[in-house]
């Protein structure tokens, strides 16, 4: 089912955890102004996973970066639990596309960084630890240094380390975009069961369609040239998802189809 | 592993018998050309008279002092100029252009300054090395990439823990490899310093040797400077190295 973002004003709804309006954004070059973004609107409620896809160049990861609190000269208002945003905080944790771990830490450490800023004691530190690393399957590679991990095993450090600060929302940038085929489906699979036990809140960017409904409980489809959101898709599929489930693979070729869409509006925009 | 050890012995073995046949030809004078066996003699005299090891302390003791403080120095100054844009701009230059001078040319000026002391010397160690230290503690703070302070933004550090437990730790790789080059700078300048300079030193051990016409002792001390720098350069900076290396998968160049 296709619903755009228009809801009635006198639903009762409860307070959202993030809370974007009419948000614009524009990059300054000497030679030009780009609008990033076009009046974007966004509410996230507690609990769901909401995945945002798009082309390049559509301002997903421009919009993640504003909630996470990266960036913070924009038009419009962000509001995080009822007030505004005025920068990075650990109730927004983000994972990166890029394995952003430290390297002079081992896994254990990087876990265990959050925690060490807000000065959580020792002994509760390394049990929290130990549940984030079992949660990912590292449990075994606590000891490694970064440049002794794959691809796949540095994102599930990075998502354990920002699953142990306790973030009310998760910011995920892209974080399976430079795995291989293989790994991505297994990391989607076990995704699914992490936030099937800790229900936290997500906002997840990516490109692959495919990808958005096997894990969103929402998919929000954006268009480029400016970035605009063009349509808000319910997914109401029972998880586990797998990647060829008939009714992924449906509802995929829906979404797919909302983004050719913007890809013909792009082109009759350059056609003129 | 075995075989390494056993063409290194033979290589040596080479080179001290070629000198040895070329010091015992006659070809030059032995008074100019010593051959190692008299070399090796010299050296254990001026060991057990204790000439060298009272000069071996002094000098390392002026090194040490001087690269402490140059350590302190170049590292609040790198610090400075990685952190703040106009004391990068400024200060910062300024350190590119005297880590271009000589650190020897220090010297009349310190002799100036502080007369001919401990004190001058260590000056033209510290001028040395402390500019060297300074650029790569500035290069290591630029070169950090802006995702690592990022992410430890978003898990929620201060402007101070940024420091405390990212800048600094992610600058030791760039800091390890300047501080290998501030101390052969320091080492260098020590040799120079003492070298020009009355007092009790392995570069002034050598002008000693000169002075008597001892081509014997001056071929000794020289061995004797090789071995500490090789020492302190493998041992001290090797380990820091492959500590690096492990922790960090690379060495910063």
């Amino acid at each position: 089912m296709v619903v755009t973002d228009t809801r009635p004003a006198a639903e009762a709804r409860p307070e959202p955890v993030l809370a974007l309006s009419d948000i614009s954004k524009h990059f300054q070059t000497t030679r030009r102004d780009t609008l990033a973004l076009d009046h974007v609107s966004l509410e996230v409620q507690r609990s769901e996973f909401v995945c945002i896809v798009g082309p390049s160049g559509c301002g997903k990861s421009t919009l993640l970066g504003i909630a996470a609190g990266m960036d913070t000269a924009y038009e419009g208002r962000a509001l995080f639990e009822g007030t505004p945003i005025t920068g990075m905080a650990r109730e927004r944790a983000v994972v990166f596309q890029e394995p952003a771990l430290f390297p002079w830490l081992n896994v254990r450490a990087n876990v265990e960084f959050g925690l060490k800023l807000r000065g959580v004691p020792k002994h509760e530190r390394k049990a929290i630890v130990d549940r984030q690393l079992e949660l990912v399957h590292l449990e075994h590679f606590d000891r490694s240094y970064t440049h002794e991990l794959s691809g796949g095993m540095k994102q599930r450090a990075q998502l354990a380390r920002a699953l142990a600060v306790e973030p009310h929302v998760l910011l995920m940038d892209e974080p399976f975009a430079a795995l291989d085929a293989q790994t991505r489906d297994e990391l989607q699979l076990e995704l699914q069961s992490v936030f099937a036990r800790i229900g936290t809140t997500v906002i997840f960017v990516t490109h692959n369609v495919r990808e958005a409904v096997i894990l969103g409980d929402r998919v929000v489809v954006m268009s480029p040239g400016p970035g605009r959101i063009k349509s808000i898709i319910d997914v109401p599929l029972s998880r586990p998802r797998l990647p060829d489930d008939y009714a992924v693979t449906d509802l995929a070729a829906r979404v797919r189809a909302e983004l050719q869409n913007v890809d013909e509006t792009v082109e009759a925009r350059y056609a003129i | 592993m075995r075989s390494k050890a056993l063409r290194l012995g033979a290589f040596y073995l080479v080179v001290l018998g070629g000198w040895q046949l070329i010091a015992t030809s006659g070809l030059w004078s032995s008074y100019l050309f010593p051959a190692p066996t008299s070399v090796v003699a010299s050296l254990v005299r001026n060991v057990e008279n204790g000439m060298i090891f009272a000069a071996l302390g002094q000098s390392l003791w002026r090194l040490a002092l001087g690269y402490a403080i140059s350590m302190l120095l170049g590292l609040s100054l790198g610090v400075l100029n990685g952190s703040v844009r106009w004391a990068d701009e400024t200060i910062g230059g300024i350190c590119l252009g005297l880590q271009s001078l000589p650190s020897i040319t220090w010297l009349p000026m310190a002799v100036l300054w502080f007369g001919l002391s401990d004190a001058a010397i260590i000056f033209v160690v510290l001028m040395g090395s402390t500019f060297s230290i300074a650029i790569s503690a500035r290069s290591g703070i630029r070169g950090l990439p802006p995702l690592l302070a990022r992410a430890a933004g978003t898990l929620g550090a201060s402007r101070f823990q940024l420091y405390r437990y990212v800048i600094i730790p992610a600058m030791v790789p760039a800091m390890v490899q300047g501080m290998k080059q501030g101390w052969s700078f320091a080492w260098r300048s020590l040799m120079a310093g003492e070298l020009l300079f009355v007092t009790i030193g392995l570069g002034h051990l050598l002008d000693v040797g000169r002075n008597l016409n001892d081509i014997n002792m001056v071929f000794a001390v020289m061995l004797v400077i090789v071995v500490v720098g090789v020492v302190i350069d493998r041992v001290l900076f090797g380990t820091a190295e492959a500590w690096v290396r492990e922790r960090w998968g690379y060495v910063a160049t």
